[in-house]
């Protein structure tokens, strides 16, 4: 019988990896396993479906109805449900799973990916780092370990100025330059000059190999704690290989009442952007008020890793179906 | 006015930049995990043929141009400007010689043409990739001599000069490649 297209070519119903990259993409999971295991890391399984979802302005959440309980959100990731499990003690733990964001495809890109991610409770970002390095080593091979730079350093010897110093104007008409489209010169905020300017002028520079890049500008802090330096740095940091992003990772805000008003702040900009408004989680809320361990996390984008592991240029190559092919 | 939103974006798409009609060539979606999402775009400006870079935030909007490419077929030159005319409606349509440019080279009455409309006046002429021309000077011909590989100047009905084998005689018929503006063959009439 034929499907609903009276178009004569046949569907395009093949896996765009081939079986030689799936084969290579369960090894390497198998690996990823093996890794956690033998270091005493627990596995576990969270709610793919969630009642409140990302609060974060950039990240598109996609939604379900579910008959008893109504709408709910798919996971950008497993995050808020993780930081449950380890207020209620479950020590160190990992989760391979698959996260969904609206409107994000391209060659480094699919709505729905695989994401590894992972908390180790006494770690700070930069002991997590470390271990991120050892788990690279196993999926990619041992290479020398992950150049360390901060934010600023990696930005001030690629663009030229401070990122934390520049006013807006300098650091648009940079943008500019370096070919972003602005209607006015006030077109844009300041985080989304230095994100492009990130992605367009550092990220691209960073060279091959591994670089993590820490302690980014406190209004990319996301889920980071800030520590008050002079200025105020978020203890985040980012791994790049051959400079395409592929971790992100925080030593852990753990305040209950920072993370209140940072799901007010995301939420305003929501609004005032004219986005879908976010519930607060009150279930994070209250875990952290409970009491979330001193700890450090971080979300490996498992599809890129697994892409450089096989020498492709795109995601597609290591992924049975991407969504135009679902 | 038409626009289009940076999901739309795909090569081939006609856009408005800097007050000049362009076509993207290559989209690619730039995000960082956290974070603004870019559209990076290499794009092609129509009028001029340069290829530019250029990022756009996604989800903002840009205006589209009013670019199509039709067939029409050259008529006739007036001193001024070029003269087309489309064969199915018997519109005409005029181009000056900063648009036709270096395809008045090869512009031979009743040949058909691809122009590229933006607003629907010419902004681009492309002359069939091959071209049948009378040569109307050149050295006598060194009959014969079909090996030796060396040429000589010729000029064609069309004021070209163009590089042919030394047999190549005056008055005869030449097959072009208007892509390269190299000579490819004699043409039997």
């Amino acid at each position: 019988m034929r499907g609903g297209s009276d178009s004569s070519a046949p569907a395009d119903w093949r896996p765009t990896a081939g079986v030689d990259a799936l084969g290579l993409r369960a090894r390497l999971l198998s690996r990823v396993r093996g890794f956690f295991a033998e270091r005493d890391v627990l596995e576990v399984e969270t709610p793919a479906l969630a009642r409140a979802g990302a609060s974060d302005p950039h990240i598109a959440s996609l939604t379900t109805i579910c008959a008893s309980v109504g709408r709910l959100y798919l996971q950008t990731s497993p995050e808020f449900a993780m930081k449950r499990l380890l207020a209620a003690g479950s020590g160190p733990i990992y989760q391979i799973c698959r996260a969904f964001r609206d409107g994000e495809r391209g060659r480094l890109h699919n709505p729905e990916f695989t994401l590894l991610e992972w908390y180790r409770p006494g770690f700070d970002h930069h002991r997590l780092m470390d271990e991120l390095d050892a788990l690279v080593d196993r999926v990619l091979g041992p290479g020398p370990p992950a150049r360390r730079l901060t934010y600023r350093d990696a930005f001030v010897a690629r663009v030229g100025i401070d990122p934390f110093a520049a006013d807006t104007r300098a650091l648009g008409a940079r943008a500019r330059d370096a070919g972003l489209i602005l209607d006015e010169p006030d077109a844009a905020d300041r985080d989304t000059l230095l994100e492009f300017l990130f992605s367009h002028a550092v990220q691209p520079a960073l060279g091959d190999g591994r670089v993590c890049v820490y302690d980014y500008p406190a209004s990319q802090a996301a889920l980071a704690r800030v520590r008050e330096d002079e200025p105020p740095v978020a203890e985040r940091f980012e791994l790049f290989v051959d400079g395409l992003e592929i971790a992100n990772g925080y030593h852990e805000l753990a305040d209950a009442e920072e993370q209140r008003a940072r799901f007010t702040a995301d939420d305003r900009s929501r609004a005032e952007g004219g986005l879908d408004r976010m519930p607060a989680d009150e279930r994070l809320l209250a875990a952290l008020s409970h009491g979330l361990p001193d700890c450090a996390g971080v979300a490996v984008g498992l599809d890129r890793l697994f892409m450089i592991a096989a020498g492709a240029r795109s995601i597609d190559a290591v992924m049975a179906f991407p969504v135009d092919r679902a | 006015m038409a626009s289009y939103t940076t999901n739309e974006f795909k090569s081939g798409l006609k856009l408005m930049l800097d007050n000049d009609p362009c076509a993207i060539i290559e989209n690619e979606f730039v995000k960082p995990g956290k974070g603004q999402a870019f559209n990076r775009v290499k794009i092609r400006n129509l009028k001029t043929g340069r290829v530019i870079e250029r990022t756009f935030k996604s989800g903002e909007s840009v205006e589209a141009a009013d670019v199509v490419e039709v067939s029409l077929q050259y008529l006739y030159n007036d001193g001024a400007d070029w003269h087309f005319m489309d064969e199915a409606t018997y519109e005409q349509y005029s181009a000056n010689g900063d648009i036709v440019g270096d395809a008045s080279n090869w512009l031979k009455e009743q040949d058909t043409c691809i122009v590229t409309l933006w607003n629907g006046a010419p902004i681009v002429v492309v002359p069939p990739n091959f071209v049948n021309l009378t040569v109307s000077d050149t050295d006598p011909g060194l009959r014969g001599d079909t090996a030796s590989g060396a040429t000589k100047p010729a000029k064609v009905e069309t004021g070209a000069t163009v590089k042919v084998p030394l047999f190549v005689e005056e008055g005869e018929l030449i097959k072009i490649d208007t892509r390269t503006g190299e000579y490819v063959s004699r043409v039997k009439e």
